[in-house]
């Protein structure tokens, strides 16, 4: 009769809590006890959620009740029917008793409609409510939080756990207090009829109770293996398509659908051992009432043929035993999904519990070195350290005693071996990171003081991995600027990225791109993002590697444009290659998470082995490797620039390069 | 899978989509729709189930009978009253003793029967989910590279989840839930026919309301939920977007602007979703209004007749007791109607994913590769007449004639979209040409099975993706049955043992999901390794050094060159320093060849190449 799915599946594996909340019969262990206890602690975690729409909440549950009760008064009006009208052949009385069952009817049905009426649009804002508040969170928890954790992860607590919440709150919330009280009504009704037969149809309780408790620990064990052979296949199916090229590069897939079918062949057998119990589980569960209700008709039978109950009577009982089974059968399930309720509760406070980045410290505003003389005008680094939060004790730092100053109107390009820091320090400028200790500073001013909207304001950055968000070019390049920018920074900074292939796109600068839009290659998203970075002229810009997808008809042309943007901006520009170092005034080489150098470009090559390694390799600034007058290359690596600190490596692979 | 579809082109090949005007904007992958040929979802159903035809109708017979049992007790209890008690009152206990016997039988039964069903139909559930993820799985694998690129991982991932998950759900409840209620409404529509006409006929005539209740719900609730399903998918694509993106939405300060247009995506879920909340409250209402008439009907017909002596008490009280169960799944009824909604949009989807035809298929008649002719593994390269279009038009290559010697090395240059991808994906035999063939030592790659086919071509892209597991697991995927010293020698080869000598575990370290903290120039050495390892005949490198810094870039030709001896290669790249490690040079133009020579040769002449070197030149000066 109630409106909610059942869940078989569940069903009994958390029924040995039927027991905790019922009443207080023995039978449970103390591990139960605790768990319940957990759960109702980790349920009450949602109260400032619901507390907007408590009143309706309360009311609904109300009515439940209410509803419910007047299902249980349906069969004493049969028995007065069959004992007084029925029996007395009075057809009036039969018109009247069809008269209440009819009002009583309509009421159950206009209750339990009113129930869900009160709670649709209350429990969905308090779903949208809760999604809204994670997805703001989310946007504010510090970066390494989300390099810890899979956005899958994060979207699964912000739909599907949302969802079970919902759901909690609509039916097992209101129904284990609508079922109990039903149940105890119900009870009483019976035994106050005939003690004997309330007896005999409560029998079954204790061996249901007991199998349940029985069961629920392999279940519950079961069903959460299930969850996570779930969760492996998965993993083998994103794989499998995210790595699609490598596979089919490869001719792999015949053994990754091995590893698919194997994993799946687990699954279908964990799957069915959870069947088996299950049906166990409901073996007993239709059985033993069955048999009590049997019993009850027997006993009541010979009681009516001994006159000593009325059949009326006899009726009315069975039909409340009939009416009170789904109550007691989806207590299992209520408690099942309050379980994975609280579950879901657990992972998403997990999320909304970690901590957002710290505020800006107001006194910080009056900082003494906020007068900034002009040393420190510009980007400066003072003995910056940073390890990332996460990282395991005792491992060294990925910067350690970063001593930088970046003049203004000055470009320093930052260069460095593989894994040297160079895109980790890049970070730390905007605060996508935050220094485990010394001080970065803007003109003097320590950015740690400064609120993040107005540090991020002034600094522009266009990272290695170029992201481009689901809106038009246009939008996606102006998110760089100000509210004020328009048509004509717009065009002025697609000109200098060189990105002027976004005005021969189908709907031009308005086209669609991103998940949603048309897909862009990588060269077409860096210089949009490019573009992004220096459409708000910035006073500080940050470029990670900003050339690496370009060709070299549109490197060098971007290279030329961008001149002239970083001769009026302060910056700093990760590269790997001499073309985008020539770019800077200075360079700064990064080893080891530290400032090993700091020089021009050829000062530097000059003067330090490491950095002539670095740029010595095939992009030496050595035209004559493939020059007319200088065919053989093997003549000319003698005569590289870089052949004045030769490395041994060098020197064999420019020999093998050509066997 | 009945009705193969020409599967739609191709939109933004890697380096294609400087030419704006080939992708075609509006096209059913862009609406995630896929032409799904009419039928092609039922006929999928069918094929999932005929293959367990005999379980399927023991399943069926289980739940018939296990129906019958249960629905059996309220006709006992008509018969307790109007027969046993009588005969118990002339001391025959016979047919009390008749009761007890077939309600304990019943009870044992349904009992019993519940067991057997439920593991008879999670064996039949169970094996349908399992063929139908590995024909999934097996068809994502099958399609090829084009296919990939345009229908979006996200969508794939979750065609083999979401939408699998929701024909389990389906059937595990839904479709158990919906005999379950079908059979009750034919049993106790039967039983009371049986018990009385006239009332049976009453409660007959109450489901043509009902059937009309349910129609209208299906209706409307159709339409709901088609909305909120875009709905959430439209809150699902901002969410990961922006965690995905959270750096730049960082450094942007996109948070606000991103909350209130979360605001708005979601405020529309918010009211679409209680707007299916209602439409369910007025079902369940109008339900069970009309339900609870017809029981008030039926008792007062039935009272007055019994009043009248015309109905047995017992009859009377049995159709009581059947009413109640015969109503009772009316709502479970609606739900059902839910699970069912969301289970067909999901099996059509995968049906139009099933349905998509490899555009590179496996040969039927494989060929193999003949015996290496010298020691070194190097085989000829021969395009003939080979010409590619994308199906609706669009020409990226037009027809040429190429041969690449046995173990040449061969530079590909030219300006994006030019094509040099394209004529990699060709050799690699990601795409088929559309006239012409590609022959390996004189064999079509199409005759070539899978694994003969990779001894003789191998690919390495700029993607560097690593695959969950060790780092030694993600170079042997170049080799499975290579030792460790192999996979050790390969990223030694390639100046990738450093680094992974570095890591916490060295070559034991788990890379986790997507990588970890190994930067992108690591993980495309560890690609490397990986090509290396395969020891193919023609190895082709696709910008594979993009992320390299120039050490790094450095060692990975100097490995080249020792690796690439003998072997055929052909190295894609942007920058001109590849160049130095090739035999031969090919500068791309729209799609043609326009210039093939030695470096030296290009770039003493006056081409294309000469230009661009020469720019190259400049841009170091």
């Amino acid at each position: 009769m109630m409106p909610t799915k059942p869940a078989p599946a569940d069903a009994e594996d958390r029924t040995d809590h039927a027991d905790d909340h019922s009443d207080d019969r023995s039978g449970h262990s103390h591990r139960s006890d605790h768990a319940e206890r957990s759960t109702v602690r980790t349920l009450l975690r949602l109260w400032p959620y619901v507390r907007p729409v408590r009143v309706r909440l309360s009311t609904a549950a109300a009515v439940a009740i209410l509803a419910s009760c007047v299902g249980l008064v349906i069969p004493l009006v049969l028995k007065w029917m069959v004992d007084g009208p029925v029996a007395d052949r009075d057809p009036a009385g039969v018109w009247l008793g069809a008269l209440y069952l009819l009002l009583l009817g309509l009421a159950e049905a206009g209750l339990f409609g009113l129930r869900r009426w009160l709670v649709a649009r209350p429990l969905a804002g308090v779903e949208a409510g809760m999604r809204a508040d994670l997805y703001r969170h989310l946007q504010r928890l510090p970066v390494a939080f989300h390099d810890r954790w899979a956005s899958g992860q994060l979207l699964s607590r912000g739909t599907t756990d949302l969802m079970l919440l919902r759901m909690f709150l609509a039916f097992p919330m209101t129904f284990l207090l609508v079922n109990g009280v039903t149940i105890l009504v119900g009870v009483i009704i019976m035994l106050l009829q005939d003690w004997t037969l309330g007896l005999v149809i409560l029998g079954p309780a204790v061996p249901v109770v007991v199998t349940c408790v029985v069961f629920e620990k392999r279940y519950a064990d079961v069903a959460r293996l299930a969850q996570d052979q779930v969760g492996d296949l998965t993993t083998v199916v994103e794989e499998s398509v995210l790595g699609i090229r490598i596979i089919k590069g490869f001719g792999r897939h015949r053994s990754q659908a091995r590893a698919f079918r194997e994993l799946s062949l687990t699954l279908r057998g964990t799957e069915l051992r959870k069947a088996r119990l299950l049906s166990a589980i409901w073996g007993v569960i239709v059985t033993l009432p069955e048999l009590a209700i049997g019993a009850a008709l027997v006993l009541g039978t010979v009681q009516v043929a001994d006159g000593e109950l009325s059949a009326g009577t006899l009726v009315a009982f069975l039909s409340t035993a009939l009416a009170l089974r789904w109550p007691i059968d989806s207590i299992g399930f209520l408690l099942a999904m309050t379980q994975e309720a609280a579950t879901a509760t657990e992972r998403y406070f997990e999320v909304m519990d970690a901590e957002p980045e710290s505020g800006t410290p107001e006194e910080a505003a009056g900082h003494p070195e906020d007068t900034g003389n002009a040393g420190n005008a510009g980007l400066r680094f003072h003995r910056v350290c940073f390890r990332y939060p996460d990282a395991p004790e005792g491992s060294p730092p990925v910067l350690q005693h970063i001593d930088l100053h970046v003049r203004p109107g000055e470009s320093m390009a930052l260069v460095g071996a593989t894994g040297s820091g160079k895109t980790t320090l890049t970070a730390l400028v905007p605060r996508l990171h935050e220094v485990t200790s010394g001080r970065i500073t803007l003109d003097g001013r320590d950015i740690s003081t400064m609120p993040r909207e107005t540090l991020r304001a002034l600094v522009a950055v266009a990272f290695e991995e170029p992201t481009l968000f689901s809106a038009s070019v246009g939008e996606n390049v102006l998110m760089g600027a100000d509210d004020r920018a328009g048509r004509s920074e717009l065009d002025r900074a697609l000109a200098v990225a060189q990105a002027d292939f976004a005005h021969t796109l189908p709907h031009g600068t308005d086209t669609q791109v991103g998940e949603q839009g048309l897909s862009l290659s990588g060269g077409q998203r860096q210089r949009l993002a490019l573009a992004r970075a220096v459409v708000g002229r910035p006073r500080f810009l940050v470029l990670d590697d900003p050339l690496s997808a370009l060709d070299v008809h549109t490197e060098a042309a971007v290279e030329a444009a961008l001149r002239q943007v970083l001769a009026e901006t302060t910056a700093l520009i990760v590269a790997h290659r001499p073309s985008t170092v020539l770019l800077a005034d200075r360079v700064a080489l990064l080893s080891a998470g530290r400032v090993a150098a700091v020089g021009t470009h050829h000062e530097l090559l000059r003067t330090n082995a490491e950095y002539a390694w670095l740029m010595s390799g095939a992009d030496t600034p050595d035209p004559g490797t493939l020059a007319p007058d200088n065919p053989d290359p093997d003549t000319a690596a003698a005569d590289t620039p870089a052949a004045d600190t030769p490395t041994p490596e060098i020197a064999d692979g420019r020999e093998e390069a050509h066997l | 899978m009945t009705a193969p579809t020409t599967p739609a082109p191709p939109t933004a090949d890697d380096d294609g989509p400087d030419t704006p005007g080939s992708p075609p904007v509006d096209d059913a992958f862009d609406r995630d729709v896929l032409p799904t040929p009419p039928g092609a979802t039922a006929a999928l159903l069918r094929s999932l189930l005929a293959p367990m035809k005999a379980r399927v109708a023991l399943t069926t017979v289980l739940l018939l009978l296990q129906q019958a049992a249960v629905q059996a007790g309220p006709l006992l209890v008509a018969y307790a009253i109007d027969s046993a008690v009588p005969a118990f009152r002339r001391a025959d206990h016979g047919p009390l003793i008749a009761v007890a016997a077939a309600y304990l039988l019943c009870g044992v039964a349904s009992g019993g029967l519940q067991y057997a069903f439920i593991g008879a139909s999670a064996r039949v559930n169970q094996d349908v989910l399992l063929d139908l993820r590995g024909r999934i799985f097996r068809h994502a694998q099958a399609l090829s590279v084009d296919f990939h690129e345009r229908y979006t991982s996200g969508r794939l991932i979750s065609r083999s989840t979401t939408d699998v998950e929701s024909l389990r759900e389906l059937l595990n409840e839904g479709l158990q839930e919906l005999v379950t209620v079908i059979l009750s409404f034919v049993y106790i529509s039967a039983m009371l026919l049986w018990l009385d006409l006239g009332l049976g006929a009453v409660a007959v005539a109450s489901f043509v309301p009902l059937y009309a209740l349910v129609r209208m719900y299906r209706r409307r609730a159709g339409r709901v939920f088609t909305v909120r399903s875009t709905a959430i998918a439209a809150v699902i694509v901002k969410f990961v977007e922006t965690m995905n993106g959270i750096r730049p939405v960082r450094a942007f300060r996109r948070e606000a602007v991103n909350d209130a247009e979360f605001r708005a995506l979601n405020h529309r879920h918010e009211r679409i979703n209680g707007d299916a909340m209602l439409e369910m409250a007025r079902y369940v209402i109008c339900s069970r209004v009309v339900a609870n008439i017809a029981v008030a009907g039926i008792v007062l017909w039935g009272a007055y007749r019994v009043a009248d002596g015309t109905l047995a008490l017992g009859v009377l009280a049995a159709a009581v007791l059947y009413l109640r169960r015969l109503y009772d799944p009316i709502d479970r009824l609606g739900m059902f109607l839910n699970s069912y909604q969301s289970a067909a949009a999901s099996l059509e989807k995968i049906a139009g994913l099933l349905a998509q035809t490899p555009s590179v298929p496996e040969p039927s008649a494989p060929r193999e590769l003949p015996a290496l002719e010298s020691a070194y593994p190097g085989r000829e390269v021969v395009f003939e007449g080979v010409r590619f279009a994308y199906r609706t038009g669009g020409e990226v290559l037009p027809r040429f004639d190429l041969t690449l010697p046995a173990g040449q090395t061969v530079a590909v240059v030219g300006a994006t979209g030019a094509g040099k991808s394209t004529l990699a994906k060709l050799l690699a035999r990601f795409y088929d040409p559309s006239d012409g063939r590609v022959l390996l030592d004189g064999v079509d790659l199409r005759d070539l099975a899978v694994p003969e086919l990779r001894r003789g071509v191998v690919m390495v892209t700029q993607e560097s993706f690593l695959f969950s597991g060790t780092v030694a697991e993600n170079i042997a995927i170049g080799r499975p049955d290579a030792t460790r010293e192999d996979i050790e020698r390969a990223a030694k080869a390639i100046g990738a043992h450093d680094f992974i000598s570095a890591l916490p575990d060295g070559y034991d370290t788990d890379v986790r999901k997507r990588g970890g903290r190994i930067s992108a120039g690591q993980r495309q050495l560890v690609a490397f390794a990986r090509a290396l390892l395969a020891d193919p005949a023609v190895l082709i490198l696709d910008e594979a050094t993009s992320s390299l810094d120039v050490p790094g870039e450095r060692a990975v030709q100097r490995a080249m060159s020792t690796v690439l001896r003998g072997r055929t290669a052909v190295v894609i790249a942007h920058r001109l320093s590849t160049v130095e490690i090739a035999d031969r040079v090919l500068v791309m133009e729209h799609g043609r060849i326009v210039e093939d020579g030695t470096p030296a040769e290009l770039v003493a002449g006056t081409g294309r190449f000469a230009d661009l070197h020469r720019a190259w030149r400049d841009s170091l000066s």
